[in-house]
């Protein structure tokens, strides 16, 4: 049917492109990959709710830290801290941050930002999570528990709902290999010492239909966590940006920070428009924290890989749980997403690809055929180099922090309530050691 | 609300509205066809459920959507009436799958 381009306006009958022509015509181009961070699955069988880790979920939640004022004197300038970037991290610490009592400055670029809060698929995801890092998917589970508390605070304080759904997501397969795969990656996530375990269970093709009658033939199971959910993130950016205004934040758009320098106990900071002082600066620039963060001892090696995605027409609500790959918005709109392409700073559109993600999708859910495509898009994950978080505060310059993930959506209650809170009291817990970017480096003695 | 021009010919067409008979000209458009038969509001928005109508006539304003022949969201200014057409007004959102 019509495709419509905000641009061209008009959308001529030769123009029609329904989500199943498009599939067609570019059947031979690359296909999109089937794989994302959130897909090892797992196997014929449901853990326990209560496991002997879950503990480590909760003490994450920061208990101990809890949200107090902020008794440290001001040093070295006009504000407590700066937080270096507006999307959905740099939002949520400062955020976090305001609710402490401290006097915080959000410096952010223009309208130009690379900015994947503004493309995300706007998952709030656990299943599959941890693989080779068992306490990240504890960190995402205490955040996942967290967001229906976030999402009620945000609607109080603004009056902006986000549409937080939990209904649990499924990650439906093709074949049975590939059904087989997933189990066992679950199964293996699972076995890890130190895994905060979660529910989750491998469906069979009968199983599946009874959630969703209308999947297609070839859909020969799936994986389903009860725990995950989606939001609305446009708007959970825009209620991020309005608390904030709401709290005597200072937002500073068109303030590109092009240096950062410790400066008497403090930070003076360089931006496009004149320079801003603080005790403290929280790099959560996105892409543009692998630039900024060896200007403070830091480390951000961070990488853009870009990922498509495709939106229909609003619909009448069909699909009812989130996929890692299709989901319905709240406004009836379909979402189809999941590439994953090593493309540098390039956003364009590649149409090989959102054909290959499209005709995947109908393949799961043919009754998408029909659907007219109102938009698309190609946004530019932050990712390091095995794709988890890394929070640290700089040895060499304190005071300095980095903050940067590829899950701003899902991460976003935890960045708000438990990481701002530890980063305005003086310091990351020790649970943070495994995020830090050390890591990545070779180890002395190997 | 809307009248024909006293010259305009055109062989008459017989298609339904709703389930309703209906009659237009040959080469009406679907939107012409719709406001020449005094319905001029022929669907509700998705999201606040406003009534909406043909507005541009020009494929433009994706305002004059309606189900033909079964198949939702099609622009009736862009599509021309025929015989036993079965036009739909639309109450909300389109069925996936229809």
């Amino acid at each position: 049917m019509a495709k419509r381009m905000g641009r061209s306006g008009g959308a001529r009958p030769k123009d029609r492109t329904t989500l199943a022509g498009a599939g067609k015509k570019m059947r031979d181009c690359p296909k999109a990959s089937g794989v994302q961070d959130e897909d090892p699955v797992g196997r014929l069988k449901r853990n326990e709710r209560d496991s002997p880790r879950d503990e480590q979920a909760v003490e994450f939640l920061g208990a101990k830290t809890g949200v107090g004022t902020m008794t440290e004197p001001k040093r070295g300038g006009e504000f407590d801290i700066a937080v270096v970037g507006g999307g959905l991290v740099g939002t949520a610490v400062a955020w976090g941050l305001a609710r402490t009592g401290a006097k915080v400055a959000v410096l952010d670029e223009g309208d130009v930002a690379v900015r994947p809060s503004r493309g995300n698929f706007a998952l709030v995801w656990l299943q599959g999570k941890g693989m080779g890092m068992p306490e990240y998917a504890g960190w995402t589970r205490a955040s996942t528990d967290s967001w229906a508390g976030f999402a009620e605070m945000l609607l109080e304080q603004t009056g902006v709902d986000v549409a937080f759904r939990r209904p649990g997501g499924f990650m439906p397969v093709l074949s049975q290999a590939e059904l087989e795969t997933r189990a066992n990656a679950m199964m293996r996530l699972h076995n890890q010492p130190e895994m905060v375990r979660y529910p989750y269970e491998v469906l069979d093709r009968a199983a599946l239909l009874k959630e969703m009658p209308f999947i297609g033939p070839e859909v020969v199971g799936g994986t389903y966590c009860p725990l995950d959910g989606h939001c609305n993130s446009l708007r959970l950016l825009r209620a991020l940006h309005t608390g904030l205004e709401r709290s005597g934040v200072a937002y500073r758009p068109n303030h590109r920070v092009e240096r950062v320098e410790p400066r008497d106990g403090g930070f003076r900071l360089t931006t496009a428009a004149g320079e801003i002082r603080a005790g403290k600066v929280v790099l959560a620039a996105g892409h543009d924290s692998a630039r900024l963060a060896p200007m403070v001892g830091l480390e951000a090696p961070v990488r853009p890989q870009r990922g498509h995605v495709i939106v229909t027409e609003k619909t009448a609500p069909f699909l009812h749980h989130p996929t890692g790959y299709v989901r319905q918005t709240d406004e009836g709109g379909v979402m189809i997403g999941d590439s994953f392409e090593e493309a540098g700073f390039d956003t364009t559109l590649q149409p090989g690809v959102s054909s290959a993600i499209a005709e995947r999708a109908i393949r799961f859910f043919p009754l998408l055929a029909k659907l007219n495509v109102v938009r698309s898009w190609a946004a530019l994950r932050v990712l390091s180099p095995d794709g988890y978080p890394i929070y640290e505060q700089s040895a060499t310059a304190p005071g300095a922090f980095v903050v940067t993930c590829h899950s701003g959506v899902t991460l976003a209650a935890n960045h708000a309530l438990t990481l701002a809170p530890m980063i305005a009291a003086g310091g990351l817990s020790d649970a943070f050691k495994v995020f830090s970017a050390r890591r990545f480096h070779v180890p002395q003695a190997a | 609300m809307f009248r024909r021009l006293p010259d305009i010919a055109g062989d008459r067409v017989s298609f339904t509205i709703d389930g309703r008979p209906a009659e237009a000209r040959s080469g009406d458009s679907v939107a012409a066809a719709l406001l020449a038969n005094g319905v001029a509001a022929c669907r509700n928005t998705p999201v606040s459920g406003a009534a909406r109508g043909p507005y541009c006539m020009m494929g433009v304003c994706f305002d004059c959507l309606v189900t033909i022949d079964g198949t939702g969201n099609r622009q009736g200014c862009q599509v021309r009436v025929a015989p036993g057409m079965a036009v739909e007004t639309q109450d909300g959102k389109r069925e996936a799958g229809r």
